[in-house]
C-alpha cells in the first residue's frame, strides 16, 4: 500500500502484523492434493440434534434480537455448565454474556479494561490473535515463555520472569492452541498468588477444555482472591463442533460483565438468535457427542506423536487439544523453511510455529483433527521429507 | 474391552494394517484381539452394508410379526432359533408389546417373500399369526443415510 493511501488508515492498525497464518493459506490454496495438518477446527460436523435444534428455532420463526447479554436460558445453561464441569459460580442474571465466538469475548474484555499503554502478559506461543487484540485495544503485549523442556506448560516462574510494572493483565489460554500446553494445579495456583500481588486481571480462555485427555482441567478462577479479578472465556466451537456459529461466552463478576457488555452492545448487540438456540441444546444434550469426538481426537494424538517421535521430529504428548508441537530442530531447517519446502516437496500444510509467536521458533504446529486415513499418509509423507534432508 | 473393539466401535473402515498403524500394534496383536472378539462372540463377523434401494438382491424386504406360541421349556426360544436359520432371514428379535417375533426377511421378489411367509412360515407348529409388512424405501441402513444430500464438509485448507 502506498504511504497516500495509507493517510487513511490508522496508525495502530498499519503497524499490525499480517497473520502467519494467512500466508501461509494463500500458498496452500494454490496447491492440489494438499493434506492439511493446518486446519484450527474439528474435522467433525456439528451434532445433528444441535442443528436440529436451529432449524426448529428457523421453523418457530426465532429471527430477531435477543437480550445484549443473550437468551435468558442460554445464560443459565452457560452458568449451570460452568458450575458443574468448572467449579466457577455465576449469575446467569448480570455475570454471563453471550458472545460472537471467543474472539469477541477477548476482544471486549481487552476493550472493556485497557488504558493506552496498559501491558499484558501473554503466554509465546499462542493463538494467533491475541498479541494483535492487545494492540487493537491500544495495549502493549509482554510474552511469557512456554517451551518444549516443560511441555509448553504454563510455568509460575516464568510468569514472574516477565512480569513488569505497568502489567494489568494477565492474558492465558490452558490447554493451549498451538503447542497443547497446560499447566499443573500448583503451578497455576501459584500464578493465582501473584495475580493476587501484583493487583493483576486474569482473562482465561479455556477454549480447548473439553478436549482434556488426562489430568483434569483446572481454572485460574477457582483460587483464592481470583473470583473478584478473573474473566472466564468460553465457547461452543472446539468442544461441540461449532466454530461456524460463532458463539462463545464471557462470565466474570458484575462489575466486569457490565463494562465489556457496553463494548459489546454498541458493537455487536447480541449474538445470532439461531447459534444460541442452537447453544442451549448443546449444552442440554450434548455431553455425550463431546465425549465421542474427544475419544476420537486423543486416538489420533496417540498417532501422530508416536510417529513424529519414531520420525525424528521430538514431539511431547500434549494432554490436551487436538494439536501437537514437534520440535524440527533436527532437520537443521527454521519453521517457515521446513514448513514451505515439506507444502512444495510433499504437499502436507503444517504450520509454522513462528506465526503463533516468537517462541514458536523450530517447531511447527500439527493439527490432528483430521481423519486417520489423512493422518496415516501425511505422516509416511513427513517421514519421506525428513528422510531425504539427512 | 481390548483396544480394537473400541476403534471399531469408532465406525471407521480399517483394515488390519490400518487398525495397527494407528493404535501403534503389531499386525498380529490385532489379528489376536479381533479373535478374542470373535471367541467371545461379541464380534460375529463382517458384513458389507449394501444400499437397498441399489442392491438387487434385496429387491423386496419385509418386516413381519409372528404371534408364536410359548412353549413349558425355553418359552420362545426353540421357536425363535427354528425360524432364525432359514437363509432368508435376515434378523429376527423377540418383542414386547403386540405380537412375539419381529422377523426380517429379503428376497429378489415380492413373490417369493410371499411364498416363504405362506409356506414356511406359517406353517410352523406352534406359529399361529403373521403380520406381513414390506418395506417401500429405506432412508437409513445400519447407520448409513441414503440418497441425502452429502453434507458440505469444506474446511478452510488452513486455519488459526
Amino acid at each position: 500500500m502506498s504511504q497516500a493511501q495509507n493517510r487513511f488508515i490508522a496508525d495502530h492498525v498499519i503497524g499490525l502484523p499480517r497473520s502467519g497464518i494467512r500466508d501461509f493459506f494463500e500458498l496452500v490454496a494454490a496447491m492440489k492434493d494438499v493434506i492439511s495438518l493446518g486446519i484450527g477446527e474439528p474435522d467433525f460436523t456439528t451434532p445433528w440434534h444441535i442443528r436440529e435444534a436451529a432449524i426448529y428455532a428457523l421453523e418457530k420463526g426465532r429471527t430477531h434480537y435477543t437480550s445484549n447479554l443473550g437468551l435468558i436460558e442460554l445464560r443459565r445453561e452457560i452458568s449451570a455448565y460452568v458450575g458443574r464441569n468448572f467449579g466457577l459460580e455465576y449469575n446467569p442474571n448480570n455475570e454471563v454474556l453471550v458472545t460472537v465466538g471467543v474472539s469477541e469475548a477477548m476482544d471486549i474484555a481487552l476493550r472493556a479494561v485497557l488504558n493506552p499503554g496498559d501491558k499484558v502478559l501473554y503466554q509465546d506461543p499462542c493463538f494467533v490473535s491475541y498479541h494483535p487484540t492487545v494492540l487493537l485495544a491500544h495495549g502493549v503485549g509482554v510474552a511469557i515463555k512456554t517451551d518444549a523442556e516443560s511441555a509448553f506448560t504454563l510455568k509460575a516462574e516464568e510468569v514472574k520472569k516477565s512480569w513488569e510494572p505497568g502489567c494489568k493483565v494477565l492474558l492465558i489460554n490452558l490447554p493451549c492452541n498451538p503447542t497443547g500446553g497446560v499447566a499443573e494445579r500448583k503451578e497455576l495456583e501459584e500464578i493465582a498468588k501473584f495475580a493476587v500481588e501484583k493487583d493483576m486481571l486474569v482473562i482465561s480462555d479455556e477454549i480447548y477444555a473439553e478436549m482434556t485427555y488426562e489430568g483434569e482441567h483446572v481454572s485460574i478462577g477457582i483460587f483464592p482472591g481470583m473470583r473478584e479479578r478473573t474473566i472466564f472465556l468460553h465457547g461452543f466451537s472446539k468442544g461441540w463442533a461449532m466454530t461456524g456459529w460463532r458463539l462463545g461466552y464471557a462470565c466474570a463478576p458484575a462489575y466486569l460483565t457490565e463494562a465489556m457488555m457496553k463494548v459489546h452492545q454498541y458493537s455487536m448487540m447480541c449474538a445470532s438468535i439461531v447459534a444460541q438456540d442452537a447453544g442451549i441444546e448443546a449444552l442440554r444434550n450434548g455431553d455425550e457427542a463431546v465425549k465421542t469426538m474427544r475419544q476420537a481426537y486423543q486416538r489420533r494424538r496417540d498417532l501422530v506423536v508416536r510417529r513424529f517421535n519414531e520420525i525424528g521430529l521430538t514431539c511431547h504428548k500434549p494432554n490436551a487439544t487436538f494439536y501437537a508441537f514437534p520440535n524440527i530442530t533436527s532437520t537443521g531447517l527454521d519453521s517457515t523453511t521446513f514448513s514451505k519446502r515439506l507444502l512444495e516437496e510433499e504437499r502436507v500444510a503444517m504450520v509454522p510455529g513462528t506465526a503463533f509467536g516468537k517462541y514458536g521458533e523450530g517447531f511447527v504446529r500439527c493439527s490432528f483433527a483430521t481423519g486417520y486415513d489423512q493422518i496415516v499418509e501425511a505422516c509416511n509423507r513427513i517421514e519421506r521429507f525428513v528422510n531425504n534432508l539427512k | 474391552m481390548n483396544e480394537v473393539f473400541k476403534l471399531l466401535a469408532e465406525g471407521e473402515r480399517l483394515n488390519e494394517s490400518q487398525m495397527a498403524e494407528i493404535l501403534g500394534l503389531s499386525v498380529e496383536e490385532v489379528e489376536a484381539q479381533l479373535a478374542v472378539l470373535k471367541e467371545k462372540e461379541l464380534l460375529l463377523g463382517w458384513i458389507p452394508v449394501l444400499n437397498p434401494e441399489k442392491d438387487d438382491s434385496l429387491a423386496v424386504r419385509a418386516a413381519i410379526e409372528v404371534k408364536i406360541s410359548p412353549e413349558r421349556d425355553g418359552g420362545f426360544n426353540r421357536l425363535a432359533q427354528r425360524i432364525s436359520r432359514f437363509d432368508e432371514v435376515e434378523s429376527c428379535y423377540l418383542m414386547s408389546g403386540g405380537y412375539d417375533l419381529l422377523v426380517v426377511v429379503k428376497g429378489s421378489s415380492l413373490h417369493k417373500v410371499a411364498s416363504f411367509v405362506s409356506e414356511r412360515l406359517s406353517t410352523i407348529e406352534g406359529v399361529l399369526s403373521t403380520a406381513t409388512h414390506f418395506m417401500l424405501r429405506a432412508y437409513k441402513e445400519q447407520g448409513y443415510l441414503i440418497e441425502q444430500p452429502a453434507e458440505d464438509k469444506a474446511r478452510l485448507d488452513v486455519t488459526p
